[in-house]
């Protein structure tokens, strides 16, 4: 029970930190925190990719001499793409809120639905 | 150079957009955009017949044999949807001329097409690759651009809008990456040919079940399925209206494309239909879709925000055409893809053009709008009639089929159903048309003019679109039925 | 931070270094782990280092905006020059094999270009997204000193 428990430990860390990403998401109201939330939930699906990428007792995919068994490079691989579009995510977000702060004066959501509603 | 057809399709507006980059000048970005879009166009029609005459076309990438290499498949129904897409963005530029123009600062202009242009080709590449994570590239390199595209809206809401797509859009597209990661996880595999027959034996698998949850509600967010629609009013009522027009035609159609891939070709019917209730649960997302969406929709105030509500409601009567789980309900459902793109381009083409004069579509600002602009209105109140489904218009062809579909699984209901909520449409169609004719304009505004002609030429080319497709049906009917019997083949 | 004699020096001494070990991990990316995306952001992280030690304006000297914007371009064109030129070269888009007298050739010169192209961009990306966002402080400080948080644009 507690081996399979303890085995999986990869999945136990990338659902705790994908959910924990994804209530900061859905709960705060600042505009950046909800950000930094769903780079969160990116991060743990990243996380995800590269744990099941990893063969038992082999090494990093770098061809050497007396080497048989490497890890899977392909999730390294996909996840490289991934990131740089979680960076352009995250970026354009942000830039989405200097935008946002320069036009409303506040990075509050419930603030920017008032003052939309008001409009 | 026939051979190049489907790459070409993808990295033309691809190389297109760093040239734009590079000149930024207004006019050069725009002609080097038109000039792609059109080319896209006929590459695109040059696909589907080539797909319809003899069968897919496959090309590998780099030359690596696929499964192991990324190979680009174009079948009967993404050569159906890869016309859409292009021959959307192909109307959508010439107009994009002056209401980009208008509506835009001149410095942001030139970026406006390399956005619009990386816009397109993700689009585009969504619909044409056969590998599933590749679908999770172009799905970025499209919601990026069309998050910054609506964010250069006029208005500061745009701003809000495009962040809260940006927040929904990004959930979905995560999502979607998790379900192709288990898949991967259990197959081995990202070719989605190469899927679907490593999936076979594993269809009682958990996993796999939850990759298909994880893959549905991700896309079904950039789908906006009822429930998950609500980054939608807001980006394309504030959107530059070239880029409502573009996104409202296109962006949803191919997320919908995405869904019918992966649950008919990966998954297979057998496992997304027969062993778990998917079309239940589809149907009553898409009537409730419909209903809420209209009403919704009635209540509006502001003519885009009106039109993108109506879009909601209008993927319910795709969903719902898929949910049958019929071949005749599955072409119902590609044949509305085909129509809506067309009718809710043509309404918001009509748009574009009353705010380029008016700056504004709020009901009670075009009022009377009938009478200065009456090329634009016509357009407007036939694309209207499209969109409520009179005979004769294309909209009416759609309607007719999903009424035929719900018939043939003796879903009376469901058929009264389509009826009823046409009156909906009805309603806020009239409410519309009724400010701009039959009210007298606000004694404040001066006199106004008809749009120029170089968007009322590509409004009436979408209404004489809806017009002929709503006349001669053969030709979008037979290849909506051969892209639909291709899906339900298939899994046999 | 100019007035810190410490971190002047050091990033004046280290800029350099950071440079060259970013073209190492470009170069030596087809032998070892590397490659352009790695590269680019630790050749950007030279510049953003500086920027932040003698202020954005002097950085922008070194690296004007204008320069990185159409690095991003150019990066994006060599990247897709190289699969056009595969396929003029008579293989499909992105084939590698045709580029030299032989496959294995052709492949190393294919990885080799465009992880240049791919270096070039995300350098250029980093550098604009870095100063875009730091020369945006003056707008919002200006603002928020005449007190006018607000955009006045009417409704569209």
């Amino acid at each position: 029970m507690w081996e399979t428990f303890l085995g999986l430990y990869n999945y136990w860390i990338v659902i705790l930190l994908m959910m924990a990403g994804f209530y900061i998401v859905m709960s705060r109201h600042n505009l950046v925190k909800k950000l930094i939330g769903l780079n969160i939930f990116q991060s743990a699906v990243f996380l995800f990719y590269i744990s099941v990428g990893k063969v038992k007792g082999a090494t990093a995919p770098i061809v050497e001499p007396g080497i048989s068994s490497y890890s899977n490079p392909l999730p390294h691989v996909l996840i490289l793409t991934a990131i740089v579009v979680g960076v352009a995510t995250v970026s354009l977000g942000l830039a989405l809120v200097v935008r946002l702060k320069e036009a409303y004066g506040t990075i509050e959501e419930d603030e920017i639905n008032e003052m939309d509603a008001a409009d | 150079m026939g051979e190049h057809l489907p790459i070409l399709q993808v990295i033309l507006p691809l190389i297109a957009a760093p040239v734009c980059l590079l000149i930024r000048h207004a006019v050069l970005c725009w002609l080097i955009a038109t000039l792609v879009s059109w080319v896209c166009l006929a590459i695109a029609i040059l696909l589907l017949l080539q797909a319809l005459e003899g069968g897919a076309i496959r090309y590998q990438l780099g030359s690596w044999v696929a499964p192991w290499g990324i190979e680009y498949v174009v079948d009967r129904l993404n050569g159906f949807i890869l016309v859409i897409v292009a021959a959307i963005g192909a109307v959508v530029t010439p107009y994009a001329l002056r209401s980009v123009a208008e509506e835009l600062p001149e410095r942001q202009i030139g970026l406006f097409y390399v956005m619009y242009l990386l816009c397109l080709s993700g689009l585009l590449g969504i619909t044409i690759t056969g590998d599933a994570f590749n679908v999770f590239v172009f799905l970025e390199i499209s919601s990026l651009s069309s998050y910054a595209l609506i964010s250069m809206g006029r208005h500061r809401k745009a701003l809000h809008a495009a962040y809260q797509y940006l927040v929904m859009g990004t959930i979905g597209a995560t999502f979607f990456l998790i379900g192709v990661g288990l898949l991967y996880l259990m197959t081995g595999t990202l070719n989605m040919a190469d899927l679907a027959e490593q999936l076979k034996p594993l269809a009682g698998s958990r996993i796999v079940l939850a990759a298909f949850g994880f893959i549905v509600v991700g896309m079904g967010l950039k789908l906006a399925v009822f429930p998950l629609h609500l980054w939608l009013p807001n980006a394309y009522a504030h959107a530059p209206s070239a880029v409502s027009v573009f996104l409202a035609g296109t962006a949803t159609k191919v997320s919908l494309y995405v869904v019918l891939r992966f649950i008919f070709t990966v998954f297979g019917f057998e496992f997304s239909f027969v062993g778990q209730p998917f079309g239940p649960a589809l149907l009553v997302l898409a009537i409730a879709g419909i209903v809420v969406c209209s009403l919704v929709a009635i209540y509006q105030d502001n003519v885009k925000r009106l039109l993108a509500w109506s879009s909601v409601a209008q993927i319910g009567y795709m969903l719902l055409g898929l949910s049958f789980a019929t071949a005749l309900g599955l072409q119902a459902g590609l044949l509305h893809i085909f129509n809506h793109a067309l009718m809710k381009a043509g309404l918001f083409l009509a748009m574009g053009c009353v705010v380029l004069r008016l700056g504004s579509c709020r009901i009670e600002a075009i009022a009377g709008v009938g009478r200065s602009m009456p090329w634009t209105m016509t357009g407007f109140l036939l694309c209207g009639l499209s969109l409520i489904g009179v005979p004769l218009t294309a909209g009416f062809v759609s309607k007719w089929y999903l009424v035929l579909a719900a018939l043939e699984k003796g879903w009376w209901p469901v058929a009264a159903l389509i009826v009823l909520t046409s009156l909906l449409a009805v309603v806020y169609i009239w409410k519309v048309v009724e400010a701009a004719w039959f009210r007298d304009p606000p004694g404040t505004a001066g006199r106004i003019g008809e749009a120029p002609l170089v968007m009322l030429v590509p409004l009436w080319i979408v209404v004489a679109a809806n017009l002929w497709f709503g006349f001669e049906t053969s030709g979008s009917v037979d290849v909506a039925k051969a892209a639909a019997l291709a899906l339900m083949g298939a899994v046999e | 931070m100019i007035e810190h004699v410490v971190l002047r020096v050091i990033a004046k001494l280290l800029a350099p270094f950071i440079v060259l070990f970013a073209l190492y991990v470009q170069f030596h990316g087809d032998f070892g782990p590397g490659g352009g995306f790695q590269a680019g952001v630790i050749f950007a992280s030279a510049f953003i280092l500086f920027a932040l030690i003698y202020g954005v304006e002097n950085a922008r000297q070194i690296a004007p905006p204008a320069v990185a914007q159409a690095g991003i371009g150019l990066g994006v064109l060599l990247y897709a020059g190289t699969g056009v030129a595969g396929m003029l070269l008579g293989g499909r888009y992105l084939d590698y094999s045709v580029l030299a007298h032989d496959a294995g050739h052709g492949q190393h010169y294919g990885i080799l270009i465009i992880e240049f192209g791919v270096g070039v961009t995300v350098a250029a990306v980093m550098i604009t997204v870095f100063f875009t966002f730091a020369g945006r402080r003056g707008v919002l400080e200006a603002r928020e000193d005449t007190g006018v948080p607000h955009d006045g644009d009417d409704e569209r």
